[in-house]
Parts: C-alpha cells; sequence; structure tokens
C-alpha cells in the first residue's frame, strides 16, 4: 500500500476531523458515530483476512462475540477496567483466531465461507448451553457503563491506534507475504513464504481486531452482552462491510464502516421503508446493488476518481 | 453455403485473425491448413461464435448475427471442436441425444443411419462416454455431430492424437459422409497431406490470413505448400 | 475397413471390479449403518422413535441440500440465500392461506412462485457476477440474503404467524413408538419431489441438457443447448426445492418466523457436504443420515443438549471437510491449486 503526501494528509485531515466531531454531536449521535468506530475496527480486521490474504470469513461475528463477552464476564466478575478488558479481548480472540486459523489452511474459497458460516451460527449457542458462566439469553451485564462520549473517545482512539498498526504490519514483509499468498498461493510458497504461518497468523490478526471490536460493541449497548446482537447477520454485515469497502485497501474501510454503521439509521428516515424493519430491505437492496455496480467497492470508485495509488482490488 | 468476408477475430486484446475471407461450396469438402498459431481453430470459432469477432459471416445467404453458439448450432452448423467436446461424464448413448438436441420431432432414422456409420456404438450405449478409447470419441464426436443433420460440418484437427489407421478411417468416414449424404465439411487439420487427399478445395492460413487457396490438386503441386507442409 | 482399435467388452476380471466398485467403502459403511438403525429400533422404541423423527427432519435437510448441491453442480456457486429464500417462498403461502386459498392450493401455487422467482434471482443478480471471483458471488448471495431477510420482516413482521397443519395432528401407535402422520407426510413429500426431480434429469431432453450445461458449458452451447437458460431453470427448480423444504420445516415447527430456515439451512450445508457438493444423491442420503445422527446423539450422549445440536452440525461439517473433503459420494478434490 502506496502513501503519498496527499495520503497522509487525508489521514491527517480524517482525525483533525475525528477529533473535532463529538463537540458538534448529541450525545445519540456520538454513539452512533462510536459505533462507525466498531465497525471500523472489525473490518479493518476482516480486511486483513479477506482483502490481503484472501481467506474468506463469513464469522467474525463469531469472534466479536468472544471479545464482547471476554469484556463483559471481566467486568462483571472482577470489575476490570475496561481498557484492560479491551487488550484482554485482543489476546484471547487472537488465540481463537489462530485455532480457527488451522484447519482453515486446508479449506479454501467457499469451502471456508461454509465453515465460518456455521461457525458464526454455532458460537453464540455456546452461551445458551454454558448458561451458568455465559449467561444464557439473558446475556451478561457488565458492572461499569460507559458514556457517550468516553465511548467515542475509546472507539476512536483504538480505532486510529489499530489503523496504524494495520498500516505499519502491511507495509512490512508481513505484508508483502499476505499480498503474495492472496495473488497466488503457489508462486507465494516457492517463493519461500511459509503460508501455514502466515495464513493462520492472519486469522488470528483479523479475530483480535474483531474481538476488540466486540468489546466495545458490548460497551456501546450499554455493557449488555447478549447472545442475539451477535446473529449470523452481523457477520454477514461485516463481510458487506469488508466488501463495500474495496477489498484489499485500508482506506476504503473508513466508507465502509459508516456504510454499515449509518445506513441502517438512514434508511429508517426513507419515507418509502419508514417502518423499523425496512432498514433491512434498503440495506440489502444497496448491497445487492454495490455489488453489481461497484465490484471494486468504495476503494476501486475512489481511485478512478482521484486517481490516489490505492491498491488494485483483486477481487 | 458458407461465406466468410474480411472477419477479424480476438482474444481479448490479442487479434488472431486479419481479415479472413473464405467460401465454403454447397457439398464440397474444404480444408484450412497452416502451421501452429495461424488462425484455423479461430476461423473454426468464429464461425460457431465462440469467439469475438468482426467482419461478415453469411450461411446459406443470411448473415450469422454475433451472439452465443446456441444460436449458430441451431442453425444447422455443427462444430466439433478441437479435444471433440464430447461429454465424458455422460454415456455414449446420451451423447448422441444430445447431438440431437435441436431437432425435434423423431430422429429414429437418423440415428438408424448414423449407427450404420459406426455401428460399434450400438453396443456400447451405456458406457460412459469418457471410458472409450481416443478414436471412438473421436468417432462419437462426428457421430454426434451427424445425428444434428447438420447442413455444414466444422472440424477441428480430427487426427489430432490419433494413430495414423484411424486417421485414415475417420476421413474416410468423413468422405463418404460427403458423398452419399451431400454433407458440407469444412475440416482444419495440420496434417495437410491426408485433408488434401480428401478435400475438394483448401485455404492455407499464415499468421491470420489468407495466404493461398485454390483446388486441392493445384495447392498439392505448389511450390512452398509443398516445402512447408507437405515436407518435400 | 480397416479394424478400429476398441476398449475391451465387459469381460470377468471387469464384472470383478464392478463388484469391488459396489462394495466400496461408502457403500459397506451405508449399509452397516442401515443395519445399525434396524437393529436399534427393533431393539428400543426410543431409539426407533429418534430415528423416524430424525429420517423425517433429515429428508427436510436433504431437500435443501440438493438444491444446494444443483446450484453447485451448474453454477459452482454456493447460494448462501437458499435458506432465506426457501423461508420467503414459505411466507408467500401463507399469504395465500391468509387470502383464502387452501393449504394445498396455496402448496403448489408457492411451488410454481418458487421457480420463478428462483429463475429471475439468477437472471437479474448472479448471472452478472457468475464468472467473476468466489469472493463476488459469495457477497451476492450474502447481500441477498439480507435483502431477503429484510423484505420478510418489513412485510409480515418478526412475530410468530401460524399455518394449518397439513397432514393433520393425528399420531399412529406402531408397537409402543409413535409416528405422526406429519413424520410420514413430510418423508412422502419430500421424496416425491426428490423422485420427480431425479426422473426429470435422467429421462427428459430438458433434463439431459441441463445436466450437459453443468458438466461442460461450452460442448453444450455447441450442440445448441441454451446453457443460460439452463442455469436459470436450475435455479428455478432449486427454488423449489427449497420452497418444499421451507414449508415441511414450517409443519414440522408449527410456527412460521423470519429465523425459520437459519438453522436449516446449516444442517444443509453439513448434509452436502456430508455426501459430497457434486453429488445429488449425496446431499439427498447426507441429510437423512445428519438427521438420524443428530437426534441419535441428542438422545444418547447427555453432552449434547439441544443448544449443542447447530455446533455439533458444524463439527459434521469441519470434520467432513478436513478428512474427506469430497464427502462421501464426491469424487473431485476440494482445493483447486
Amino acid at each position: 500500500m502506496r502513501v503519498h503526501a496527499l495520503g497522509v494528509g487525508t489521514a491527517a485531515a480524517t482525525a483533525a476531523v475525528l477529533a473535532l466531531l463529538p463537540f458538534v454531536l448529541s450525545g445519540y449521535h456520538q454513539a452512533l458515530a462510536a459505533q462507525v468506530g466498531v465497525y471500523f475496527i472489525a473490518i479493518l480486521g476482516l480486511d486483513i483476512l479477506t482483502g490481503y490474504t484472501g481467506q474468506i470469513s463469513i464469522g467474525h461475528g463469531a469472534f466479536m462475540a468472544i471479545g464482547g463477552y471476554t469484556t463483559a464476564i471481566m467486568s462483571r466478575d472482577h470489575d476490570t477496567n475496561l481498557i484492560l478488558t479491551m487488550l484482554m479481548a485482543f489476546g484471547v480472540c487472537f488465540v481463537f483466531g489462530l485455532l480457527v486459523g488451522l484447519p482453515a489452511l486446508r479449506l479454501s474459497g467457499v469451502y471456508l465461507a461454509l465453515v465460518t458460516f456455521a461457525l458464526a451460527v454455532s458460537v453464540p449457542q455456546f452461551t445458551l448451553k454454558f448458561s451458568n458462566f455465559l449467561g444464557g439469553s439473558n446475556g451478561i451485564q457488565s458492572r461499569t457503563v460507559v458514556s457517550h462520549l468516553r465511548l467515542y473517545a475509546m472507539s476512536w482512539t483504538a480505532a486510529a491506534i489499530m489503523f496504524v498498526a494495520a498500516w505499519l504490519l502491511l507495509r512490512g514483509r508481513t505484508g508483502r507475504a499476505f499480498r503474495a499468498i492472496r495473488d497466488s498461493e503457489v508462486a507465494a510458497s516457492s517463493s519461500g513464504v511459509t503460508l501455514p504461518v502466515y495464513k493462520t497468523l492472519a486469522f488470528g490478526i483479523s479475530a483480535a481486531f474483531a474481538g476488540v471490536a466486540g468489546s466495545l460493541f458490548v460497551m456501546g449497548t450499554n455493557g449488555f452482552a447478549q447472545p442475539n446482537e451477535f446473529d449470523l447477520l452481523l457477520s454477514l454485515e461485516l463481510l458487506v462491510g469488508a466488501a463495500v469497502a474495496g477489498l484489499g485497501s485500508l482506506w476504503g474501510v473508513l466508507l465502509g464502516a459508516a456504510f454499515i454503521g449509518l445506513l441502517p439509521t438512514i434508511s429508517n428516515d426513507v419515507p418509502l421503508v419508514g417502518s423499523a424493519h425496512g432498514q433491512d430491505v434498503v440495506f440489502g437492496l444497496i448491497v445487492v446493488l454495490v455489488m453489481l455496480l461497484l465490484p471494486t467497492g468504495f476503494a476501486g470508485f475512489l481511485a478512478r476518481f482521484r486517481d490516489v495509488r490505492i491498491r488494485p482490488t483483486r477481487t | 453455403m458458407l461465406e466468410l468476408r474480411e472477419v477479424e477475430a480476438y482474444y481479448g486484446p490479442v487479434q488472431a485473425l486479419h481479415g479472413v475471407s473464405l467460401e465454403v461450396g454447397e457439398g464440397r469438402i474444404v480444408a484450412v491448413l497452416g502451421a501452429n498459431g495461424a488462425g484455423k481453430t479461430t476461423t473454426l470459432r468464429a464461425i460457431s461464435n465462440t469467439v469475438r469477432r468482426s467482419g461478415a459471416i453469411l450461411f446459406a445467404g443470411s448473415p450469422i448475427r454475433r451472439g452465443g453458439p446456441e444460436k449458430v448450432a441451431r442453425r444447422g452448423i455443427a462444430h466439433v471442436p478441437e479435444g471433440r467436446g464430447t461429454f465424458a461424464e455422460l454415456s455414449v448413448w446420451e451423447n448422441l441425444r444430445l447431438g440431437a438436441y435441436t431437432r425435434r420431432g423423431s430422429v429414429k432414422a437418423d440415428v438408424e443411419r448414423v449407427l450404420s456409420y459406426f455401428p460399434w456404438i450400438d453396443d456400447r450405449r451405456h458406457q460412459q462416454a469418457g471410458t472409450l478409447s481416443g478414436g471412438e470419441q473421436q468417432m462419437l464426436a462426428l457421430a454426434r455431430a451427424f445425428v444434428q443433420q447438420p447442413r455444414l460440418l466444422l472440424l477441428d484437427e480430427p487426427s489430432l492424437g490419433l494413430a495414423p489407421v484411424l486417421v485414415t478411417e475417420i476421413f474416410r468416414i468423413i468422405r463418404e459422409l460427403n458423398e452419399r449424404e451431400g454433407l458440407t465439411v469444412l475440416v482444419v487439420e495440420q496434417n495437410a497431406h491426408l485433408a488434401l487427399q480428401v478435400a475438394h478445395e483448401a485455404y492455407v492460413l499464415e499468421v491470420g490470413r489468407v495466404a493461398l487457396s485454390g483446388p486441392s490438386a493445384e495447392l498439392r503441386a505448389h511450390e512452398s505448400v509443398r516445402r512447408s507442409y507437405l515436407g518435400y | 475397413m480397416a479394424t478400429v482399435e476398441t476398449s475391451r467388452q465387459p469381460t470377468l476380471a471387469d464384472r470383478g471390479r464392478l463388484l469391488r466398485g459396489a462394495l466400496r467403502p461408502v457403500n459397506l459403511f451405508l449399509l452397516a449403518a442401515a443395519v445399525f438403525l434396524v437393529v436399534g429400533s427393533l431393539d428400543s422404541e426410543i431409539f426407533a422413535q429418534q430415528t423416524v423423527a430424525g429420517l423425517s427432519q433429515g429428508a427436510v435437510y436433504g431437500s435443501l441440500a440438493l438444491a444446494l448441491v444443483l446450484i453447485y453442480r451448474a453454477t459452482e456457486v454456493i447460494n448462501f440465500a437458499q435458506g432465506e429464500l426457501a423461508m420467503a417462498t414459505t411466507y408467500v403461502a401463507y399469504q395465500l392461506i391468509q387470502w383464502g386459498l387452501a393449504y394445498w392450493a396455496a402448496f403448489f401455487a408457492t411451488l410454481a412462485i418458487a421457480f420463478v422467482l428462483g429463475t429471475l434471482i439468477q437472471l437479474i443478480l448472479i448471472r452478472p457476477v457468475q464468472h467473476k471471483s468466489v469472493i463476488a458471488v459469495v457477497i451476492v448471495t450474502v447481500g441477498l440474503f439480507i435483502l431477503i431477510d429484510g423484505v420478510v420482516t418489513w412485510k409480515w413482521g418478526a412475530d410468530i404467524k401460524f399455518m394449518p397443519a397439513p397432514f393433520g395432528q393425528q399420531v399412529y401407535h406402531w408397537g409402543g413408538v409413535a409416528v405422526s402422520r406429519q413424520d410420514i407426510g413430510t418423508l412422502l413429500v419430500t421424496v416425491l419431489s426428490v423422485g420427480l426431480l431425479w426422473v426429470l434429469f435422467q429421462f427428459t431432453k430438458l433434463g439431459l441438457g441441463m445436466r450437459a450445461a453443468a458438466l461442460r458449458p461450452a460442448a453444450a452451447a455447441l450442440v445448441g443447448v441454451r446453457v443460460n437458460r439452463m442455469l436459470a431453470i436450475g435455479w428455478g427448480l432449486a427454488a423449489v426445492l427449497g420452497a418444499v423444504a421451507g414449508l415441511m420445516t414450517e409443519a414440522n415447527q408449527f410456527v412460521l418466523q423470519p429465523s425459520l430456515m437459519q438453522a436449516v439451512l446449516l444442517y444443509a450445508f453439513s448434509a452436502a457436504v456430508l455426501g459430497g457438493l457434486e453429488s445429488p444423491a449425496g446431499a439427498v442420503v447426507g441429510g437423512l443420515l445428519l438427521g438420524v445422527f443428530l437426534n441419535l446423539v441428542g438422545q444418547y450422549v447427555h453432552f449434547v443438549t439441544p443448544e449443542l445440536r447447530l455446533p455439533f452440525a458444524f463439527a459434521v461439517l469441519l470434520g467432513v471437510l478436513l478428512i474427506k473433503p469430497s464427502g462421501l459420494f464426491g469424487r473431485r478434490t476440494v482445493r483447486k491449486v
């Protein structure tokens, strides 16, 4: 991924806007913006996995669930500092990601999509099974609840940190290895890239990101972790967000996250579909349209306009 | 019956045919010769709409519009491609039935006639086509094309990968189909010697253009043809 | 006429090979499973109960799995929206009944509507991305999932709805085993639909054309098969199968809600993979096996409570893909380098 003066400038400008934004937003909108930050982190992680190493996952909601529940449980049982729980979520999900990444080595393409789909559907069930520890369908309530402003700050600070981390990672040898894998596994491995290590690593990292996102997600729902918050639809939305962002480009992720985070709210105001459930119709419709019309996602779309050196997406 | 006028063909951005014009008269066997990469296969593909092309192609007077190969098949052109286009996973009989796909009404008589040329098929109806030998698969492809009752048969390198005995046999059958059934044939061949024996006229392609054309006897005697393609 | 080299006529050695083929590990396994089920059913009433119920549910999983396999064979696409489409068509049936139609009239009308919907979806949404990357197609079907889910929830709401029971509530008792008309009916309906489809594919010109289009589209086009049309019809038929699966699931569960088919979809995926994604017979057999297996495990393995049914199916899916990716009946390898 190349960076121009233009790129750095845009980043700085975006950061400035984000820093000043909460002062002009109401509490409700701050929470909404924080939500976008959550999706940003999750989609960032998914982009590393699917966009950069070409491993499809329709199951990242499961990792968000694990991260979110980590936060909720640690808070409920030990009243742990929330930021600390975020770090724990990162660690826990990194391990889980590695665990999933190992069998994933033997699967490719649609088969991996199938398995991650199954993962997304299955993981919430464990909260029901081990309801004593995991709260069952009633969920778990954290001890600390975070204010809207604080949530915004935490979300976007974490987002910024993780963006920079991702950028650094992808810039270096790891990133090159990832991209080599995506472009041709055979070629990559014959040039010395140890596939299993990098592919599993990608899974671990992306899961860790999702875990942090999940952690913030739970904080955003009043510290309440519930299984039906982490349903299949969440995983689907994440994948769609990553695709709409433009796989294999970090810059589109912001737009993708905004898309996922804001569209439901915006479509609520669309007169035609006013009711609460209309949002999914609009959402689904736009998703399908975007995929048909903008197959390279927002990033590709932007690239055409501004000729910024964004990595051509390889879907 | 078939006329190509200044046909150009493209594989993506690469141009393979640079204005090929040729004619196939009704009831004739016409051969297209040339080295590898000369554009012989591409010519057939241009006719059957399996490659992007421009220029006019007229069949029985009316133009063939660009579009899908299905339409070309329905107009009565049977294309036996390189690799034969048989369905290895289906049975011999099912392959034949597919030949009759575009036909309406009873095909019994046609099937009988086909079996008279290829009697062994009757015994092997239920055998999976992929388990046939190379020669048999080629004959199956030919049989299937014939069941289609085409007005024009396009054959792409029927001799490819076959033992000489088989090749002779196949060309004998082609000749018989032409003489007895009046089948018009456009055959692409690398085996120039054999092709010129069977065909009435031939075109020699070089780098996507027609370099020479004429009656087979003439071409056989032609200096450069002899040197480049007949080896003497 | 010169002698043509021919492949040999079947000899004794060939017949021996045929026998060995019939005794392949897969077939032995199935035979063993069948024996196990019969013996168990004769031995224990609960066992028989679970087996019968499992077969009935498994038939439903199998028909949705068959829909998935049909589409996969033809277009190499895994339609993640298959379950939602099935659910949506079930809601269509619900609406028709609300408007006064009798159940079975609504049933058949729904099948027709499902066919049209399936073909339309293939024409409008799938065809443009069919030849693009795996990710593109996955995302379109995922988008479709979201769209359909949204449309249904929008139009009918998320609350529970009820539909009349197609087979009545009667339960028969055969030697201590309770078999409901529901179970029998489900089995019959699914077997019938699968059977009809089989006849279509094996014995009709259309079926032959569809098979040819799925196997080798380029060669099929050359003999005049309208490949795109065959694909659309394939999707239509898959949607019909899905509608059957949806309606039977509703009948089994007694309630109708948007999440009707989400679990069934996972079971169907597991069944399809178990049978081998390229094998229609495998999908059906896989479904039956999975249905019975899940029930029996749920009954006899105490750790596996109802909440763990889905994770268990996931384990089966993962296990098959890791151990024998081509499933029970598949031949091709999963990873195409």
